[in-house]
């Protein structure tokens, strides 16, 4: 498939997660604002800011209205979800011959509910509302992404997009939450810090997950333990890492080329580095250092597909 | 047409005025044509609702398809339906019959002219046209002189504009030998007036239009360089913000090939790949939508980035084909259509079966002032232009807008043609809950590659605005589907 078309479906997907990440984490930040507890509405806009990644433009002004209105609907932050909705849209619109009339139409209908008048009268009368509708539009997309697409190539890239985002977004999270999960056991449990390990979990939309797990007896290590080692919940990590290393394989098979050694290594570090580890031991070590070479090696498999499927210099491709 | 309908019939046309322009429907004396009695009865017979409830259903069926275009100049919601009109526009075998065998007559003199342009100039050294007309075009590409293009096909898709006069004669008013438009428009208009007449398409006996694309793929094979037996076939896009983008995706979609953009695409020692997941990909044919002065910046416009830096020398080494030809807009130009029956006569020893629309060239003194006198009633257009723009409309124009032209046309006669204003046909149009006439033109789409090919039909554009002459779409014009009838 073309380079440039594989870019925008991978990106296309990527804004999508993006979009989906922020409004969930908005919604549980919003919730967790209600029960006080000691910790100020601008610490926890601080920590939201931080769990995204620190974008620019999103200093605290006192109003939460005002910023989570900034956050779902400022076209110019990057931040913002509809700037993500613009950026996936606008992806798919370049590449529309290879997505399906369905994927389309969804992708459209969330487009125009984002900008219209009823969406900002609806997150006038509760916030939580517009956010649920905004996200059930993405989960939408993802539906008839999956059902009707064929599962080539293309489809793969949607995949990789989508679960390298996640992998960040979620590791990300992680390192904001982790010292003060780490704290939190030393100290007694309070109904509060309870209410907090449940927003982490919201957050990654592991709550109910977690409790088929481990039953509802939350603690952060095992917190920790499920949303990064376990290997069948779509929002761990170590599963999305999982998909990333099939789909990546995929492309691989389908195409005609020797697969590229360093994106092969690179991918089978992370796979191996979740694989072969306990939680035990990750916290026994730099806890921090674990969750933050997670980012970079997404980052470096990151520019490896670039490097390797988008933009590779046209000298080594006509010498291989 | 029984009296039983003719109350209906009456509510239905309300004051349909009928005068000397050619009407498809009715007859002079207000009649209805007997081709279109079955439409005249359907539409007499279903309650006025119904026909709204059809139309919205089919609103909405273009809606959620996408089927837009952009209208160039405007920031906000620059994507915009394509407007259309809910009746077909009957045209009978006898009819067809006689475009068919014209515009096959025309595409084939049209492209022997071409080629000898491109080669030996006999037509010139003859002097059945004037070596400065052709030399002076702007479209005239001197790159191509003494290239051989594969099958020596130089024009394999073509969209011809014809109209019908007032004698119910069909002439051709353009070509358009360049990157024609609109027929994935004529594609998606079939399909919604399927669902929307589907007895009514039933009991007439439509010839069918949709293997176009599949007509259209086999053609660009059939030019494939020589030893390339599965050719890679891709369609060239100017990208996202072209007015006709959709048009692009919609092809490369039914056609199952990959739509590419300049960027997309690198040269290496004369050969076309493209940028794939998988490394470089050769490309044999290339059907581009891109204008001649975009496509490589190394030989026509070295600002553009739309092309691709080396396609016309792979072009000239033989190693990709890239249809329609370079240098075909110079058959476009308005002043070189005026010698088109000419080159009919000269080519193939024939008289020409669909004729032109007169046209007086500026460049000739005794012409130029018969036009300059009678500015008001002619309509004048500057030659290389299309889509409507850069045109004098005699009879709707103001004096300071005449002066303008006078003064533009002095300094540059070359570049203007002036032909009379045309009362070309009008069909009827849905308009509100009754029917009103609306002038139309017809655009078939011709394709050549092992033989010409014309699908029975075309893109029946309609002027929308009550009284207007202008079909295009960049000015306010739709379409409507077209039948050809068994």
């Amino acid at each position: 498939m073309l380079s440039r078309v594989a870019d925008s479906l991978y990106w296309m997907s990527r804004y999508l997660e993006r979009a989906e990440n922020t409004s969930r984490q908005l919604d549980v930040t919003m919730g967790l604002m209600l029960d006080t507890g000691g910790t100020t509405e601008r610490m926890r806009w601080q920590r939201l800011v931080a769990s995204l990644g620190k974008p620019e433009g999103l200093d605290w002004n006192g109003n939460f209205e005002a910023m989570a209105h900034k956050l779902v609907f400022d076209n110019l932050n990057h931040a913002a979800v509809s700037f993500c909705v613009n950026g996936a849209r606008e992806n798919a619109r370049q590449v529309r011959e290879e997505i399906s009339t369905e994927q389309w139409q969804r992708l459209n209908r969330l487009y125009h509910h984002m900008h219209s008048p009823q969406t900002q009268t609806l997150f006038e009368s509760s916030i939580n509302d517009a956010l649920s509708s905004i996200v059930d539009g993405i989960h939408l997309f993802k539906g008839v992404s999956d059902t009707t697409m064929i599962h080539g190539q293309g489809w793969q890239f949607i995949r990789l997009g989508r679960y390298l985002e996640r992998a960040y977004a979620t590791a990300t999270l992680l390192e904001v939450f982790q010292p003060e999960l780490l704290h939190t056991q030393e100290r007694e449990h309070s109904g509060y810090q309870y209410l907090e390990l449940v927003g982490l979990l919201r957050c990654c939309t592991s709550f109910e997950a977690y409790c088929q797990e481990y039953t509802a007896d939350v603690s952060p290590d095992r917190i920790l333990e499920f949303l990064l080692l376990n290997h069948d919940f779509p929002h761990a990590i170590r599963y999305c890492v999982d998909s990333m290393r099939h789909a990546i394989d995929s492309i691989q098979r389908t195409g005609g080329r020797r697969p590229p050694e360093e994106l092969t290594a690179g991918i089978g570090r992370l796979h191996a580095m979740l694989g072969f580890t306990t939680i035990g031991e990750i916290l026994a070590g730099d806890t921090a250092l674990f969750l933050h070479t997670i980012r970079e090696q997404c980052l470096r498999i990151h520019e490896l597909i670039y490097r390797y499927y988008v933009q590779y210099s046209i000298q080594s491709a006509l010498a291989s | 047409m029984n009296a039983s309908h003719s109350v209906e019939l009456d509510t239905l046309f309300g004051d349909y005025p009928l005068d000397q322009a050619f009407d498809e429907m009715r007859s002079a004396d207000g009649e209805v044509r007997p081709h279109y009695q079955a439409l005249a009865e359907t539409l007499a017979r279903l309650p006025a609702d119904e026909l709204q409830r059809r139309k919205q259903s089919a609103d909405l069926s273009f809606l959620t398809q996408g089927i837009t275009f952009t209208v160039y100049g405007r920031d906000e919601g620059t994507e915009r339906i394509f407007p259309y009109d809910l009746l077909p526009r009957l045209v009978t075998a006898a009819e067809w019959d006689r475009i068919e065998r014209g515009l096959t007559q025309r595409i084939t003199a049209l492209n022997l002219f071409l080629r000898d342009i491109y080669s030996d100039a006999k037509i010139l050294n003859d002097h059945v046209i004037p070596h400065e007309l052709i030399y002076s075009c702007k479209h005239y590409r001197r790159q191509m002189r003494g290239l051989q293009v594969p099958r020596n096909i130089y024009v394999a898709v073509v969209g011809s504009d014809l109209l019908r006069l007032n004698t119910g004669e069909f002439v051709v008013l353009e070509d358009n030998l360049r990157v024609p438009s609109g027929v994935s428009y004529m594609l998606t208009n079939r399909r919604v007036m399927k669902r929307t007449f589907p007895q009514l398409f039933h009991s007439y006996g439509v010839r069918p239009i949709e293997h176009y694309p599949q007509l259209l793929l086999a053609t660009l094979r059939s030019l494939a360089p020589e030893g390339r037996p599965e050719p890679n076939i891709v369609l060239l896009t100017p990208g996202v913000f072209n007015s006709a983008y959709f048009e692009h995706t919609y092809l490369a979609r039914q056609m199952g090939i990959d739509l590419v953009e300049g960027r997309d695409l690198v040269t290496h020692d004369n050969i076309v790949y493209m940028r794939t997941t998988d490394g470089l990909k050769r490309v044999d044919v290339i059907y581009r939508r891109v204008d001649d002065d975009f496509s490589d910046p190394l030989v026509f416009r070295p600002d553009s980035s739309l092309g691709c830096a080396g396609l016309f020398n792979a072009y000239r080494a033989g190693n990709v084909t890239v249809t329609n030809a370079f240098g075909t807009g110079l058959a476009d130009d308005k002043a070189v259509y005026a010698y088109v029956p000419k080159m009919i006569r000269y080519y193939l020893d024939e008289d020409p079966i669909l004729p032109n629309v007169e046209t007086y060239l500026l460049g000739e003194e005794k012409e130029r002032n018969h036009v300059l006198a009678n500015l008001d009633k002619l309509v004048v257009k500057a030659v290389g232009e299309s889509g409507g723009y850069g045109m004098l409309i005699g009879p709707h124009s103001t004096a300071k807008q005449r002066e303008e032209f006078a003064l533009q046309i002095a300094a540059n006669p070359r570049n203007y043609i002036a032909q009379p204003t045309l009362d070309f046909s009008r069909a009827p149009c849905l308009v509100g809950n009754h029917l009103e006439p609306r002038h139309v033109d017809l655009r078939p789409y011709i394709l050549f590659g092992d033989k010409v090919n014309i699908v029975p039909g075309g893109l029946t554009r309609v002027a929308l605005e009550k009284g207007s002459l202008v079909v295009n779409s960049s000015q306010g014009g739709g379409s409507k589907d077209t039948w050809v009838l068994e």
